[in-house]
């Protein structure tokens, strides 16, 4: 009887809890939220709700259409439920012989590899420009910073010339060359084989300048909010500069890692404009450049429901991740810059 | 002895002096090839004509003419073989595209996070997985969706228009133009760079994109408030409104700031939207910095004065960089902080 007695109470409150989905676990301070403040609020959130709403249920609705042509009108509700648009892009999603799986290791390909790569490389440096004070540093970070702020497209000529410099060549005759460190005898220009520039890997290379910077941004950040004392109490039992980045610095920042990771797989699973003018071989297409593909910048033909359909299944990982991690990720967006 | 000490010491002086070198090594090795390479590069070709028939061979180019700061002078004056170009004009418009975002994104967040953050209000989680949703739908099917709502004869936002206009007893179906018309609905504003029909379209486009992000950042600096603040100040007799401009806003502010300048450069340089919204149109009064380097190079093919419009912008990023950095102190020691 007793446990019972004691039970239902808690029992009743997890119910409740639960409806109203409060999952902040604490007990109510203050007053309980009346009634009529309660469905006014509900009100204004259900407007919010409607307002983001809006174009997604616009795409949802294409998506589950069989036809292709843009709706003539307003519909946000789907009236029918074909998946025949999901179907025909997991089946063929471009004119080209590329299969779905292909493009989707592409995309997986290039963002995890791009993501990874900025981390590693720009840990140290977080760590460098968060803990030392040393000669020029202002001068190395803002080197660092700026093009951030700078964006991408302003340095595709060059990088595409510098990318394109790198070629296997087959020279004919069973001679083949490295370029630019060899070249086929004069005169001849030969095969390429390989061209770094029109491979993942070399693209890969190209949007890792973008990446870098904001890595080592995003990291140096989160760095600057490890306490100190930590460290102090490494040096204390003898460890040098190097073990306590190892053993002390690195493993609490793995969070952290982890958020700036995601940020960069995010970020380059949705980049189609540099992957797009510098490929050329439909083997190499990835997801988000067969999207454009099918937009291309004025094109009045865009075929609707594929197109959303194909929106739907880009977005869907990116959504996934950030509703998993969202506090982190915005914590490690701002923390970054608030001290104190 | 003494050398092995001499030795020991330097090597100490090594460790201390060499290190911070020693851990940004990869990152500047990298950056270096990558990054601050084709930078250079970028500013040698910007003093030529750099064209098509040049990028087989790049500088050994023998066609290639150095024609000096002629690109950046005709990019001052307006010289560029481009219509409707004004260097001066699309700046303005740069920036005040970037400021009136902000200025919208960052109220409305802090308002919805407030709201979101009333104690007990009925299906919070459910409202803040919902209101991610904008952040993560990537932008080149926003700016498409969006654009095809604008549009002039099947647009949702004129047949959303027309049944408004129905219901105070207007006939007449809406058939705003709202990414072609060039005329200025409100011509006083901002008169160095006139404010087309468009802008405004991209400017609710673009909200609908914005404030979700602000509302992320918002309510994680609510969260972190003590909630004894708010019960002394009930204590002291403060009103909701008194609260909220005593105690939230000045407690948000530090993560509100940064929040903010990050905000104002990701829509300074909002490449993707604004080139699959507008492609910059109707007649270049959309255009920002960005998109306009893009059509140097794919439209017009001119390697060389794109390249110099990059530096321009380099430098107006730098300018912006310090300035932001005296308020965010992104650079700041661990020690100065």
């Amino acid at each position: 009887m007793t446990t019972q007695a004691y039970d239902e109470p808690k029992r009743k409150n997890f119910l409740i809890r639960f409806l109203t989905m409060d999952t902040s676990g604490s007990k109510g301070v203050g007053r309980k939220l009346p009634l009529w403040r309660q469905l006014l609020i509900q009100f204004l959130c259900l407007i919010i709700f409607a307002e983001v709403m809006f174009p997604i249920m616009y795409v949802i609705t294409m998506s589950l259409s069989s036809k292709s042509e843009r709706p003539s009108s307003l519909q946000l509700f789907p009236t029918e439920f074909s998946l025949t648009a999901f179907k025909q892009v997991i089946d063929r999603p471009t004119a080209n012989p590329v299969t779905f799986l292909t493009l989707l290791k592409n995309s997986f390909l290039l963002s995890f590899s791009v993501g990874i790569l900025a981390i590693l490389i720009a840990v140290s440096a977080a760590y460098a420009f968060s803990r030392f004070n040393f000669p020029m540093r202002a001068v190395l970070m803002v080197l660092v910073f700026v093009p951030l702020l700078m964006p991408a497209v302003g340095l595709m000529t060059p990088l595409f010339l510098l990318l394109n410099s790198f070629k296997y060549v087959d020279c004919g005759g069973g001679v083949h060359a490295i370029q630019p460190f060899m070249s086929c005898a004069a005169g001849v220009t030969g095969k390429a084989i390989f061209n770094l520039r029109d491979s993942l890997f070399g693209v890969g290379v190209a949007l890792i300048s973008g990446a870098l910077p904001f890595a080592v941004w995003n990291l140096k950040g989160y760095l600057d909010t490890i306490p100190r004392e930590l460290e102090e109490a490494g040096k204390i039992d003898g460890a040098d500069s190097n073990q306590i980045f190892w053993k002390i610095v690195l493993p609490l920042a793995v969070p952290q890692l982890v958020v700036t990771f995601f940020l960069g797989f995010i970020g380059y699973w949705q980049e189609f404009a540099m992957p797009w003018l510098f490929l050329t071989q439909p083997k190499d297409y990835t997801l988000s450049m067969t999207l454009y593909n099918m937009v291309g910048q004025y094109a009045t033909s865009i075929p609707w429901n594929t197109f959303s359909a194909f929106a739907i299944i880009v977005a869907f990982p990116v959504a996934v991740i950030y509703i998993i991690l969202q506090k982190q990720i915005v914590s490690g967006l701002t923390l970054g810059s608030v001290k104190g | 002895m003494d050398i092995a000490l001499t030795v020991a010491k330097s090597k100490r002086a090594i460790q201390r002096n060499g290190l911070p070198f020693l851990y940004l090594t990869p990152a500047f090795i990298v950056m270096g090839v990558i990054t601050f390479y084709p930078l250079i590069y970028q500013f040698i070709i910007s003093f030529s004509d750099f064209q098509t028939k040049d990028l087989l061979l790049g500088l050994s180019s023998p066609k290639l003419n150095w024609i000096g700061i002629q690109n950046y002078i005709e990019i001052f004056t307006g010289g560029l073989p481009v219509q409707n170009f004004e260097f001066f004009r699309v700046l303005t418009y740069n920036f005040w595209w970037a400021i009136t975002n902000v200025a919208v994104h960052v109220p409305a967040g802090i308002l919805i996070a407030v709201l979101l953050n009333i104690h007990g209000v009925w299906f919070k989680r459910f409202y803040r997985a919902i209101y991610v949703l904008p952040i993560v739908i990537p932008p080149l099917v926003v700016a498409t969706v969006w654009r095809n709502i604008f549009d002039e004869q099947y647009g949702a936002m004129n047949q959303f228009l027309t049944a408004i206009a129905q219901f105070f007893g207007s006939a007449a179906p809406v058939h705003l133009r709202w990414l072609t018309e060039y005329t200025p609905p409100i011509p006083w504003l901002l008169p160095n760079s006139p404010l087309p029909l468009a802008y405004y379209a991209m400017m609710i486009a673009n909200f609908w994109l914005g404030w979700p992000f602000m509302v992320l950042v918002a309510t994680g600096a609510l969260q972190s408030i003590s909630k004894e603040l708010y019960e002394a100040a009930e204590i002291d007799g403060a009103s909701g409104a008194q609260q909220f401009l005593n105690i939230t806003l000045p407690l948000i502010r530090p993560a509100m700031i940064p929040a903010a300048i990050y905000g104002f450069t990701m829509s300074f340089n909002l490449f993707n939207f604004v080139y699959f919204m507008t492609g910059g149109g109707p007649a270049r009064s959309t255009e920002i910095l960005v998109t306009f380097v893009f059509s140097l190079v794919r439209d017009l093919r001119l390697y060389g004065a794109a390249a110099a419009f990059s530096m321009i912008i380099l430098v107006v990023a730098l300018i912006i960089f310090l300035i932001t950095n005296r308020i965010t102190h992104a650079t700041a020691t661990y020690q100065e902080a």
